[in-house]
């Protein structure tokens, strides 16, 4: 077995994890490791913008952003931190320009900003140009960036090395196990601080946006070790997925005029949302999306919606809706506009649906996209051990894979692109200063056994259970009764399923014995991680009794502040998920109603 | 309808030489060849390795050749590439099991050619003014997802692999011709080489192989035309 030795170890290599790496590594010895090329992260595939009130095209201010995002928040979000990345964004947009990213621009040559879901002027309440972007490819541009700014740097990378457990004594952190992919040999990589920035879970459902990579393990492996997961009730269903294949269709087109229609031609969302309509927050509009399909009114009697672009449709909204440029001009596109906007959007629609959005509406359904739930974290990205505030020394987590919380119940379209951005640089800072004045831990002499006793299961189990099987059924119950709306009965139902398949999972046996590039005892580890998760989403899930944000229930409709304005935290404790919950952090908004 | 895969096989730990598999699938016209492997995967044969992840065409881990072709698996349908469906891996790199090859001489030409902006400031308090025009002078190859479809469809690569490529040749041109960029003259000093611009003879099967559609043959063309006149127009 070999064995490793850095200062900082970053387990993942997208936007948070190499965010993390280039500041770490300025300090203190630092590896990434990463189950994927870094340049295959799920960052890449983000589309609309990076969120920053930089007010390149009209008046806006960090502390709009930050109501915004509090009130997107369904009032969840810990308000300390909200405000630590609003104020911070206009900054780490101007880093991320200066490292190169070739963001979009307008005519007097700033970065270019389009309205998105729920970012408005505080005053007029109208939506606000706040999310600078690269086309419809911004996520690709920050990950590529990123990437080509460490190997300016000479960061180390450990590629397809896959890290499967985190080694902890005395309450600190020790490093990390890796299966390296090539060679199915067992690595310990032996550190002062670990910086998980795994990213999210959304593969625990059947339509999703996600990459087949985003399997939980960082919130997975670290439940394992008796850290708690946070909020993991909280995940996003995004609007706007192709139908039946889940690909994100960015929330941008509707920022570019995009609206939403149904069976009947109507343009629905002014019913639920008057003030902002299709601009309003992703929770509020896959709600209204999921009522409207059930009372019949789902394109052809099915389980879709249009999304329209087309040039005559946004121009008859905009102008029923008085929109005006941010020069006061009124609001008119062309097809060539919409195209050099949407590139990727359209080539999407072109390939996998035979369509052309400047031409024919887009076939839609909510897609399963965003954990606002993971790891729990302060603004520091120091994990939190327990409700009370105690953390473990030397562990980090950013990003998608992080609970801090600044998404609370639901997170607003290019809060994650900027997420990733503060928080990973905030992890790296603080793991390098850390890990400056702390020394190793001594590694215990079983550090691996852990991780090599789940492979010999998968490798040994009897084979009278497929995994591709229990995936099937696990999210097929999670889609149909941990989605957009719950209800008490159905989730006990999911629940009881997911417990069994976690039985049967362990009769799962490898299809591929070997140890070169072994994907397949890899895909059904990953498959244990997602088992655990769909557990604790649903156990968190059936105990709050209220609705909020992205945790929908018709039988609790309402939001509940007395009871439930607190933070989830499940711990995974022999074979069962305890609960416990922690305060909200509140400074400066109090709770109100949500109204878009 | 039912499709039959005819894939390229090698494991490393037990096979002396690469051969050929036959598999039937049930699939729909719409599917991806990517959806078929995965079918094959989780109920054939769970030793058939290969690379994915977004499944969607812009994380560039599947490139591979299908009838001969180089796609990426997650963006070439049943409908567009027929019922017979030859699947091998991607030419020129070393294979290492099935279709998973060898990335590393690959991206070892990438970092070759100084993949990285050069300029800005550490604590800036303002970005870089740069004119729509002269974004988008550099935006075609912007799209690179690194996929290594183009260099392994092109027969220098094949006959040299010291050769750096047109995806090295896409990243250096991303930068060469972005005004905010300070380090042009050091990158086309580096592609004017033999084993650069040169050993590119306009064949355009990158530009054909390319899933972001770049026009690959004509930003090589717009390097050699920037190293001959030192000029970047």
């Amino acid at each position: 077995m070999k064995t490793h030795q850095y200062e900082v170890l970053i387990v993942g290599a997208g936007g948070a994890g190499l965010m993390a790496a280039l500041y770490a590594s300025r300090s203190a010895s630092t590896a990434v490791l990463s189950k994927l090329y870094p340049t295959r992260s799920h960052t890449g595939t983000a589309q609309g913008g990076v969120g920053a009130a930089l007010g390149n095209l009209e008046e806006d201010r960090p502390e709009w952003h930050t109501f915004d995002s509090v009130k997107g928040s369904d009032y969840l979000g810990d308000q300390d931190a909200i405000e630590f990345m609003c104020e911070a964004a206009p900054q780490v947009i101007y880093e991320l320009e200066h490292m190169g990213l070739p963001f979009s621009r307008n005519p007097d040559g700033t970065i270019a900003q389009r309205p998105f879901g729920g970012h408005t002027n505080n005053v007029t309440g109208k939506p606000v140009t706040r999310a600078c972007y690269a086309a419809d490819r911004t996520g690709h541009m920050i990950l590529q960036t990123l990437y080509q700014q460490c190997i300016k740097n000479k960061v180390t990378f450990f590629d397809e090395f896959h890290v499967v457990d985190l080694i902890t004594v005395n309450g600190s952190v020790a490093g990390v196990v890796a299966l390296e992919l090539a060679t199915g040999e067992m690595h310990v990589f032996h550190a002062k601080a670990v910086i998980f920035a795994t990213g999210g879970h959304g593969r625990v459902w059947d339509v999703t946006s996600n990459a087949y990579a985003y399997t939980g393990d960082g919130v997975a492996i670290t439940l394992r070790r008796g850290v708690p997961a946070e909020d993991m009730e909280f995940f996003q269903f995004h609007p706007t997925g192709i139908y039946r294949l889940g690909i994100l269709i960015t929330e941008g087109v509707r920022g570019e005029g995009g609206v939403l229609i149904n069976d009947k031609g109507e343009r629905f969302m002014e019913r639920y949302a008057p003030k902002v309509k299709d601009l309003a927050s992703r929770d509020v509009i896959s709600r209204a999306m999921y009522l409207e399909m059930q009372e019949g009114r789902g394109v052809g009697g099915k389980r879709y919606l249009y999304l329209d672009v087309r040039p005559e449709t946004v121009n008859k909204y905009a102008a029923l809706d008085n929109r005006t440029r941010p020069d006061g001009s009124p609001f008119r596109v062309t097809g060539e506009e919409i195209l050099a906007k949407l590139p990727d959007i359209i080539d999407f629609c072109h390939v996998y649906l035979g369509v052309d959005p400047v031409t024919q509406p887009m076939p839609v359904q909510q897609t399963a996209h965003y954990a606002m739930g993971g790891i729990p974290t302060n603004v520091h990205a120091e994990v939190y051990l327990d409700e009370k505030g105690a953390i473990m020394p030397g562990l980090y987590a950013a990003g998608e894979v992080a609970c801090v919380s600044v998404h609370g119940a639901n997170r607003l379209g290019t809060n994650s692109l900027l997420d990733i951005v503060v928080f990973g640089k905030e992890a790296g800072l603080r793991a390098a200063e850390f890990s400056g004045g702390a020394s190793f831990q001594p590694l215990p002499g079983d550090a691996a056994d852990f991780a090599r006793e789940q492979f010999a299961r998968l490798r040994d189990g009897s084979g009278t259970e497929k995994a591709a099987d229990i995936a099937r059924e696990m999210k097929t119950v999670m889609d149909d009764h941990v989605g957009v709306f719950r209800v008490k009965d159905g989730m006990q139902q999911a629940l009881d399923k997911i417990r069994l398949l976690k039985e049967r999972y362990k009769e799962v046996r490898a299809g591929d014995q070997g140890s070169a590039f072994n994907t397949d005892m890899l895909n059904i580890w990953e498959l244990s991680n997602l088992l655990d998760l769909a557990e604790v989403t649903t156990v968190s899930a059936l105990a709050r009794e209220e609705s909020r944000g992205g945790h929908a229930r018709d039988d609790f409709p309402q939001r509940d502040d007395k009871k439930w304005l607190k933070h989830t935290m499940a711990w995974m404790r022999e074979g069962d998920v305890k609960l416990r919950y922690k305060p909200v952090t509140i400074t400066k908004y109090q709770p109100k109603e949500r109204v878009y | 309808m039912k499709v039959t895969l005819k894939i390229f096989r090698y494991n490393p730990e037990t096979d002396k030489k690469p051969h050929y598999d036959r598999f039937v699938v049930e699939a729909e016209a719409t599917d991806r060849i990517l959806d078929l492997l995965e079918s094959i995967k989780n109920y054939q044969d769970g030793t058939l390795s290969y690379r994915r992840s977004c499944a969607h065409g812009i994380c560039g881990s599947d490139a591979m050749r299908i009838n001969g072709v180089n796609r990426l698996a997650c963006k070439a349908l049943v409908k567009d590439v027929g019922n017979k469906v030859t699947v091998e891996p991607i030419l020129g790199l070393p294979v290492e099991k099935d279709l998973i090859v060898d990335m590393e001489p690959f991206f070892d030409h990438y970092r070759s050619v100084m993949p990285y902006f050069v300029g800005g400031e550490e604590n800036p308090k303002k970005e870089q003014m740069q004119s729509p025009e002269d974004r988008e002078r550099f935006d075609d190859t912007t799209k690179c997802i690194l996929c290594a479809a183009c260099t392994t469809s092109c027969p220098s690569f094949w006959a040299s692999g010291e050769y750096i490529g047109p995806s090295a040749m896409v990243n250096a041109h991303r930068f060469i011709f972005d005004s905010r960029d300070q380090a042009a003259a050091e990158r086309l000093k580096i592609l004017n080489d033999q084993y650069g611009v040169y050993r590119c003879h306009t064949i355009f099967n990158c530009t054909d192989a390319c899933p972001r559609e770049i026009q690959i043959t004509k930003a090589i063309g717009e390097l050699k035309k920037a190293i001959v006149t030192a000029r970047l127009d």
